[in-house]
């Protein structure tokens, strides 16, 4: 074994010309990059208010840069899997061979699933919801940095597999026996292996960290069933991910064992069995979705009560919904594999507890729509983003329920009819969900309101491009077409695969117009300033701070008396009030000791990826040496003064009661 | 006058693609197929009675109750009413217990394990999935082929199905259900043709780089007298397949031609199933050879091994 263990410069994809053309770009942006933060001396900033931040509204907008840089890959993963089966049909190879096509379909799926949703659910997660609930901070402000962090290298390891080595070529599942090392021997499955193990933990620290928040750190006055609809979504979502990603973490470590260390939990000898692998795999998989369409449920739910100046129509039912969604969403996980052979009593059941998480969904919707019912609905470009899921994911649900059903299952699975159905909820439900949060939010996290041209525009060209490139996936399943194909030979898919290739470029628009979005928007920032803190006349305590927010959020913890708390308070008179003094703040202190752990323990990925022992154990020892030395330290927090907050308070509440009167 | 528009694009799209679809699951061959189809539609139409007027009343509220629209009721502390709640669960829990009720029936109606019923008896095809091509053993003809599939039209086919190494799904889309093939394990399926025809076959589960080509046409002959005539032609063309050539079938290859076996080994598919269930004692000769990467010589050791040590079905 050699002192990198596998690693040799035959690693580095040189023969690849579009890898190369990838190092090449990478490399000149990472430089220009430098050279711009230098030029601007912003490298202590960067280091000691955001790399070392434990405030949670920073952690959220470096987890959406983080979504957003992610979305850019994944993205052009989708355009190049698009071209080439747009090119490659009736016989011919196209540009990309199998063995580079199936790393592309692969990293498409955990990319956009594990660090691009994820990271922008968590992320708008971080920045409102301790605002929504009148809370400081997390609980565990140190955790939380920790977990962007772990989040982080996870997303590091897995575009160095670009550079070093390839990556899985399994399909974002993995299934073995084909994961397995007799069939899969190079590095691509461990760093498929490692990215998810590191921010898996992460993941799970996060869920750990917002459902003690919630439990312990609302407001006084604010009970349970006096959360914000949002809140609850998440806190939803934090329980799966409690109870779910523990499976995920034990199932790779299973297949770690397997192909480390010679087990057999999955392989084809030795008893193992691969079974095993597929129904623990969806037992995580599906809970997985709800985790990223609930927090999704609940930024609609928000936004169309803020922009129809009105209540939730019925919350409580809401709530329950949620609930329902959530625990059914753990006793389905069978419907991916109704085609493995189960019992038809098994595969009915499965079936129909399937088609049960339609009446919670369907409740929602009709909910939405008696929200609007009676209402002064603004078309604001959140609203458009939530009118466009309406009309997106009943279709994306009616699909569902069709694949529900064993008896059509055997004959779409694994079809394009499967890949159009859950691109239909995904992007229809939860990243049209992220993205109506991103512009409802933007301007409490940043400041300053986004461009709505610019919005509007992408916004039609996402939902026409949706529709254009899926659509024609839908009819390609009924024609056949069963995923994952390199390359197709059949004359009557053709004109369906070159819309799908086109609905893709007018996706490429809507996303070229969002970066437009935030260009001008940001050229036209004093314009665009939100002075108020509360540009749309919302409900929830998060526009009860300035925007951005004061680092300590509130500086009176607010008595909450109603689930529209900062209407409630508006309507009473309450706010904008500066106190004659306050009380000092204790808040948590920035630590270096995340960002340190997110370095050891990537290196520790990286070097068990290529079986570099010696710094497999370097990385894993610096990490836990990091973690305790942490856990000993003193200086861990501070005070924020009176005549700071009174100053700051000053300042908030003399600019918005002007941008109130302007 | 925009939405009308786009509805009319619409159905007149619908129409098009599914007058299109010849060849795929809406153009069924089989009966199978054909119920499947129709399971679709049922369904489909049901749910439609529920995504249309919900699709309808979103674009219409959004419109009706838009904030320029100062002359319609504002409700804005409004947010409960126990008749539209009860509306709300119960329309959607009504749709679904009657797609449940279809569900249990369709389900076991369309079980794969089932024989096809009233149809005269079974062919019983054994097939296996290998990298990167399909197998077809012929036990009761003594026949077997490689990517090409052959049967009578009328005549229900019992499929048994493994798989030699990764996990791929036997399909033929225009006969109907599909199943995923397991190595060490059986799994089972039931088709017929309706008509005769040759139908495209494919595997439906990514098995790895050659898996684009795994492809075959299944040929359901007129009668069963063409199937005989095309039994004896394999028979009198076919080299045979051992279990010492069917080592060198299984390793990997991609886009393979139709070949044709006239004799096969007796009991090969078992064989095939067992090989992985070769005893505890092998593991650490296994272990020793995967170290080497010499899938081969595993594969041969094993086949012999289980020759001797298996005796009972690998069923599930």
């Amino acid at each position: 074994m050699s002192f990198l263990g596998k690693l040799s410069i035959d690693a580095i994809p040189f023969h690849e010309p579009i890898l190369v053309f990838t190092m090449g770009a990478i490399a000149i942006g990472g430089i220009a990059l430098f050279a711009l933060i230098t030029k601007y001396k912003k490298w202590g900033v960067l280091w000691t208010e955001w790399i070392t931040s434990v405030d949670h509204k920073r952690l959220g907008i470096m987890y959406i840069l983080l979504a957003l840089v992610m979305l850019f890959r994944g993205f052009s993963d989708a355009i190049m899997m698009r071209s080439q089966l747009a090119l490659a049909t009736s016989g011919a190879p196209g540009y990309l061979p199998p063995e580079h096509y199936d790393q592309i379909f692969t990293a498409h799926g955990v990319i956009m699933i594990i660090f691009m949703a994820m990271p922008f659910m968590v992320g708008l997660m971080n920045i409102i919801l301790p605002l929504q609930i009148g809370a400081r901070d997390v609980a565990f402000p140190f955790l939380n940095n920790l977990s962007f962090w772990l989040t982080a290298s996870g997303a590091i390891l897995i575009n160095m597999s670009l550079i070093f080595g390839e990556f899985a070529k399994t399909g974002w599942v993995a299934y073995p026996p084909l994961s397995e090392l007799t069939f899969s021997p190079g590095v691509g499955v461990d760093y498929y292996i490692w990215a998810l193990q590191i921010s898996g933990l992460g993941t799970l620290l996060t869920s750990v960290n917002f459902l003690v928040t919630v439990l312990k750190m609302r407001a006084p006055g604010m009970t349970l069933m006096k959360m914000p609809i949002f809140t609850w979504t998440c806190t939803w979502a934090n329980i799966l991910i409690a109870a779910s990603f523990p499976i995920l973490t034990a199932v790779l470590t299973m297949l770690t064992l397997d192909r480390y260390l010679g087990f057999h939990f999955f392989t084809n000898d030795g008893g193992g069995n691969a079974m095993m692998y597929i129904n623990l795999f969806w037992a995580w998989g599906h809970p997985e979705v709800y985790i990223l369409v609930l927090p999704a449920f609940g930024i609609f739910s928000e936004i169309i009560s803020t922009f129809t100046s009105k209540r939730l129509f019925g919350y409580t039912s809401m709530v329950y919904a949620s609930g329902a969604i959530s625990i059914l969403g753990f006793i389905v996980w069978l419907h991916h594999f109704f085609t493995m052979g189960s019992s038809a009593n098994v595969n009915a059941f499965f079936g129909m507890m399937t088609m049960v998480i339609a009446v919670p969904t369907g409740v929602k919707l009709f909910n939405w729509l008696f929200t609007i019912y009676r209402g002064r609905l603004r078309i604001t470009v959140p609203v458009l983003w939530t009118l466009g899921f309406m009309v997106t994911f009943t279709v994306g649900g009616m699909t569902g329920v069709l694949l529900a059903i064993p008896g059509a299952d055997y004959v779409l699975h694994n079809s394009l009819f499967l890949i159009a159905h859950f691109h239909n909820t995904i992007i229809g439900g939860a990243v049209f969900g992220y993205l109506a949060g991103f512009s409802f939010w933007f301007p409490k996290a940043m400041g300053f309101k986004l461009n709505e041209g610019w919005g509007k525009g992408a916004f039609w060209c996402w939902i026409i491009g949706f529709f254009v490139a899926f659509m024609p996936l839908y009819v390609l399943g009924f024609l056949g077409m069963t995923r994952r194909l390199n390359h197709t030979n059949n004359p009557d898919w053709n004109i369906w695969l070159y819309i799908a290739m086109v609905g893709a470029v007018i996706i490429m628009f809507g996303i070229i117009c969002q970066v437009i979005q935030l260009y001008v928007s940001f050229r036209d920032r004093e314009a665009l300033d939100d002075k108020t803190g509360d540009p749309w006349n919302g409900h929830t305590l998060e526009w009860a701070t300035s925007s951005p927010p004061q680092s300590y959020n509130f500086a009176e913890i607010p008595h909450i008396d109603d689930i529209d708390a900062w209407t409630d308070m508006k309507e009473k008179g309450q706010v904008y009030q500066t106190q004659a003094s306050y009380e000092p703040i204790h808040m948590p202190k920035n630590t270096t000791a995340g960002v340190f752990m997110g370095i050891t323990l990537t290196a520790f990925c990286f070097a068990m990826i290529w079986h570099i022992w010696w710094l497999a154990i370097i990385g894993l020892v610096g990490g836990i040496a990091v973690f305790i030395q942490r856990c000993y330290s003193k200086d861990v927090d501070f005070y924020v003064q009176p005549q700071e907050i009174l100053a700051t308070e000053k300042a908030h509440n003399l600019s918005a009661s002007k941008g109130n009167n302007a | 006058m925009l939405i009308r528009n786009l509805c009319k694009i619409a159905l007149v799209s619908a129409v098009l693609a599914l007058s299109g679809c010849s060849g795929g699951i809406l153009d069924p061959k089989g009966q199978i197929g054909i119920d499947e189809k129709n399971l679709i539609i049922i369904a489909t139409v049901l749910m439609l009675l529920v995504v249309i007027p919900v699709i309808v009343m979103t674009l219409y509220f959004a419109w009706k109750y838009r904030d320029t629209q100062t002359h319609e009721i504002y409700a804005p502390k409004w947010a409960h009413s126990n008749k539209i709640e009860a509306f709300v669960w119960a329309v959607p829990i009504l749709i679904v217990i009657i797609l449940g009720v279809i569900t249990w029936q369709s389900t076991h109606r369309l079980d794969p394990y089932k024989p096809i019923e009233d149809k005269g008896k079974h062919l019983t095809v054994e097939v296996v999935s290998l990298n990167w091509k399909w197998l077809f053993i012929y036990p009761q003809q003594g026949i077997a082929t490689v990517n090409e599939l052959v049967f009578p039209a009328n005549v229900p086919v019992e499929y048994k199905i493994t798989s030699e190494s990764t996990m791929n799904s036997f399909f033929i889309p225009q006969l109907g259900s599909q199943i995923y093939s397991m190595a060490g394990m059986q799994t089972k399926l039931h088709l017929i043709a309706n008509e005769p025809g040759t139908f495209k076959g494919i595997s439906a589960n990514y098995s790895g780089a050659g898996f684009s080509g795994m492809k075959f046409n299944a040929i359901a002959t007129p009668t069963q007298a063409d199937f005989d005539q095309w039994v004896s032609d394999v028979k009198a063309q076919g080299g045979s397949l051992t279990k010492a050539n069917y080592d060198q079938l299984a390793l990997a290859s991609e886009n393979n031609p139709v070949t044709y076996y006239g004799r096969v080994d007796k009991g090969l598919f078992h064989t095939i199933i067992m090989k992985y269930m070769a005893g505890m004692n092998g593991m650490s000769k296994m272990d020793k050879n995967k170290e080497m990467g010499n899938i081969d010589q595993l594969h041969h050791e094993m086949a012999e091994h289980s020759a001797r040590l298996s005796n009972s079905q690998g069923e599930e």
